[in-house]
């Protein structure tokens, strides 16, 4: 069995604690993990300067390089992963065992992160606007409009609680590092896989191990990182985001309420994007915020609705090594029982209809895990509460909503997909600040461009533009007698 | 492992005197809890209940099994003075409440238990680390806690003086329900600033209690004011609290107090206690041990036991995994067993404690989700 161990700005640390990580169906333990608690991170954390200096001693371009470099060890090679070393193989079965994702989504979150190792450069120079890089390290520069620029770094190190179930998610906090900024991570107990092999990766690549910090623990130490670190990332639930609301130092990262609203001008033609919808509800088995949670139209809203069960309905529960599984688990079947409890509470509500409801039972309980077949729900007004829920399975409500109503009631929305030729809806649709990404035409929400922000620009969070004047200082007058 | 390949024959022979002192301890509580003259309204009220006769029946501590569990609810609402055993009208009473975040606290009277507690457990501390004469901060809560009092009078006992911060645990406890982080960390910031007063204002301050969290978080402030702990003059800590884990330990030893007491640290002592039992003493923690934490409770007056998950009434063997069962058994108090909300490995009696003890002392895994750690 493998054992994982903090790793503190570099060096392993053998902890006298530890959790098992488990298979999600069997129950069985799959891994150690060595943790530690509040008291260990404080007292790292007053060293995060010696993290920052040690990519500071990197040039920029050099770590945009090992990025390059370890995106490719990072999906090929065997590494050394706590105790063992691990092969690409070892690390899909143990990510699946561990969160319950099937396999082959394991291995897209693996390319998806290696992408954006791979194309650091270029996501870099898209989030700065083409900023010369070296400005980041230096403080400041010139364009070459006359004028210095300055940016000056927020904290020598980011900090992130990682999510349990979320492989996808570690592309946020890949840019740190080319950005010469360290990493304090708590890894989520369930997977711990990505971010410690993302950090041998690194490692290997030659990018200065004393950048790395890994901490697994408790709430203790998720606490003690967030009140310690400048800037730091964490993802949960509303109840996180609500949490952290208005806090410049923390980002957290929720539910994304992600949503397609199809125009009056092409809403009769609906078939034609139906791959569309079906695709942003149904991939990674709807567990991401970038799933799409909610479709909106003025009509037609039944038959979409009963076209997208059709399609997704009939899903059921796979082995996780079948390459066409399209569910995950859910390791804590507690969770999945309180879903299927909220879903029910939707549907008590007079306008809200199952449209699933032909395909079967819905809550598949086992001893160990628990799991939610695709459900679609018909809501023939705004104002179910439905219209406004993301759950972690593929979910979707369609929500019938005039077109001119629309951008007034749908919430926050983090990727919200507009299909329509109407310039006044996609004029509207830019203006509206409910709306994070904004893809305009039949793109599913789940079609991330990484060169563009995701959820703020990393660049803002971890660097202010400031004003900086230089002028020269005068020879020192005794000198000159 | 058998009994014997853990406990030579010398302890063998201390622990079955203590067991002897044990059930000859029982008898005599039972008597005096049951007895019309000396116990309690409450016990006596009991009594009636019971389909056995205490004063007849109970010939030694495994006779306490006949008792149901007691149930720490029983302790919400007055009138306190049911608790009380008439053989002590007339005496002063303290109130000690347990928890109390909402609704009506759990609450225990005490005479003078906690001074005979404290007084039996200064026996344990070595002079070297906690010199007699040096005052003492009591880093922990302040409130209707028996802790509170209890610190105060160990350190007058010792010929000391004790100071004390503010610190309601139910308000942190509030917070952390709350999810109102940035206050729970200024309100340890306002603890742990009278701490560092307390502690810089020149008192001559040698000793302390402080819960983990709070010496912690103590270790941090006077670091970040260039000192430590150990230079501020601290030379000996007892700490308790169910997060008393190795790894932490081991932290607090390697990284906050100076290094192990033999090369010059500051000796650090886990406990591990409630308002019903009183503390137990650990067992002295060294690296070559794991720092593996192991209590034993002050017997006669108090007993823990590590019973299973499934039967209460069955220990588990040495090395074990159950359920934490204490009894408390003082002329003031009577607790014929109760399950505690702390899981743990049963240990085996050496020669300081010849008596079952238990480390790795942590929440019941059941129960754990529900429990709130705070600051204290």
């Amino acid at each position: 069995m493998i054992t994982l161990s903090p790793l503190r700005w570099g060096k392993p640390y053998e902890s006298l604690d530890f959790i098992d990580v488990v298979h999600f169906d069997t129950g069985e333990p799959i891994a150690k993990i060595g943790t530690v608690g509040g008291g260990v991170v404080t007292r790292d954390l007053r060293q995060a300067e010696k993290a920052r200096d040690a990519l500071l001693e990197v040039p920029i371009a050099e770590l945009i390089r090992m990025c390059g470099q370890a995106a490719e060890l990072f999906q090929s090679a065997d590494l050394p992963v706590g105790d063992k070393l691990q092969s690409v193989d070892d690390f899909v079965h143990q990510q699946s065992a561990s969160t319950g994702l099937p396999e082959h989504m394991c291995r897209s979150n693996m390319q998806k992160n290696a992408f954006v190792l791979a194309n650091m450069e270029q996501i870099l120079r898209c989030l700065t606007r083409g900023l010369d890089l070296s400005i980041l390290s230096r403080g400041y520069g010139d364009e070459g409009r006359g004028a210095i620029v300055s940016f000056q770094a927020q904290t020598p190190i980011l900090g992130a609680v990682l999510p349990n179930n979320s492989p996808g998610v570690h592309t946020l906090w890949l840019p740190a590092i080319p950005l010469q900024i360290g990493l304090a991570l708590k890894p989520g107990s369930q997977e711990p896989w990505t971010p410690y092999r993302m950090i041998s990766a690194f490692i290997q690549a030659g990018v200065p191990a004393a950048a790395f910090a890994l901490y697994p623990g408790g709430h203790d130490t998720g606490g003690a990182l967030l009140a310690k670190c400048s800037r730091s990332m964490i993802f949960g639930s509303a109840q996180t985001l609500a949490q952290h609301a208005g806090n410049p130092r923390v980002q957290a990262h929720g539910p994304g309420f992600s949503k397609i609203l199809l125009g009056d001008d092409v809403v009769d033609d609906w078939e034609s994007f139906l791959d569309v919808m079906v695709e942003s509800v149904v991939v990674n088995s709807g567990r991401g915020c970038i799933n799409c949670s909610g479709i909106w139209a003025s009509r037609h809203t039944r038959e979409i609705a009963a076209a997208i069960a059709k399609r997704i309905g009939p899903i059921d529960v796979t082995s996780p090594q079948d390459p066409e599984a399209k569910l995950a688990a859910f390791s804590n079947p507690a969770m999945a029982e309180g879903t299927y409890a909220m879903i029910k509470q939707d549907l008590a509500e007079p306008g809200v209809t199952d449209m699933t409801a032909e395909y079967g039972d819905k809550l598949i309980v086992r001893k160990h895990c628990a799991y939610l077949r695709p459900m679609v729900l018909h809501a023939d007004s705004p104002d179910r509460g439905v219209a406004m829920k993301e759950y972690m399975f593929p979910f979707v409500s369609v929500v019938e909503c005039p077109q001119q109503e629309m951008l007034r009631r749908i919430g926050p929305t983090l990727i919200g997909t507009v299909i329509t030729r109407d310039q006044k809806f996609i004029d509207a649709a830019a203006r509206c600040v409910e709306i994070d990404r904004l893809n305009v035409g039949p793109i599913p929400t789940s079609r991330l461009n990484w060169l563009q922000p995701h959820e703020g620009n990393i660049i803002d969070f971890l660097y202010r533009s400031r004003a900086y004047q230089i002028a020269e200082v005068p020879a020192p007058l005794t000198a000159s007698r | 492992m058998s009994s014997a390949d853990l406990i030579s024959e010398s302890v063998a022979k201390q622990a079955a005197e203590a067991r002897a002192h044990l059930d000859e301890h029982t008898v005599k509580t039972v008597q005096w809890h049951f007895d019309e003259r000396t116990g309690s309204p409450f016990w006596l009220g009991k009594k009636r209940e019971l389909k056995f006769d205490p004063l007849r029946d109970v010939k030694c501590f495994d006779d306490l099994k006949k008792f149901p569990l007691f149930e720490d609810d029983w302790l919400r609402g007055g009138p306190i003075s049911r608790w009380v055993p008439q053989g002590h009208a007339g005496k002063p009473v303290y109130v000690f409440e347990t928890g109390g975040t909402t609704g009506t606290p759990k609450s225990r009277m005490v005479i003078e238990d906690h001074w005979k507690d404290y007084e039996l457990f200064s026996e344990t501390l070595p002079d070297k680390y906690f010199p007699k004469g040096s005052n003492w901060l009591m880093l922990g809560p302040s409130g209707p806690r028996r802790l509170r009092l209890a610190i105060e009078h160990l350190a007058q006992f010792r010929g000391g003086i004790c100071f004390c911060i503010d610190l309601d645990p139910r308000w942190v406890i509030k917070l952390i329900k709350k999810g109102w982080m940035e206050h729970l960390e200024e309100y340890k910031k306002h603890c742990i600033d009278q701490a560092v007063t307390i502690l810089t204002s020149g008192h001559d301050i040698k000793c302390m209690f402080a819960t983990p969290k709070l010496l912690e978080g103590l270790g941090e402030a006077l670091e970040q004011r260039g000192t430590s702990i150990q230079e501020i003059g601290i030379t000996g800590i007892f700490s308790g609290g169910t997060e008393f884990t190795p790894q932490w330990t081991r932290f607090a030893v390697e990284e906050m107090l100076g290094g192990p007491v033999e090369e010059g640290g500051v000796f650090m002592t886990p406990t591990y206690g409630n308002t019903l039992m009183g503390l137990a003493c650990g067992k002295p923690i060294s690296k070559a041990d794991g720092y593996k934490i192991s209590y034993y409770a002050p017997q006669p007056r108090a007993v823990t036991e590590v019973v299973s998950f499934d039967d209460d009434s069955q220990l588990v063997g040495y090395g074990e995994t159950g359920r934490v069962k204490l009894y408390t058994l003082t002329d003031e108090f009577f607790v014929p067993g109760f399950l505690e909300r702390d899981e743990g490995e049963r240990e085996a009696p050496y020669d300081t404690y010849p008596w079952d003890g238990v480390s790795g002392v942590r929440p019941y895994h059941k129960l754990a989700s529900s429990t709130t750690v705070g600051v204290y």
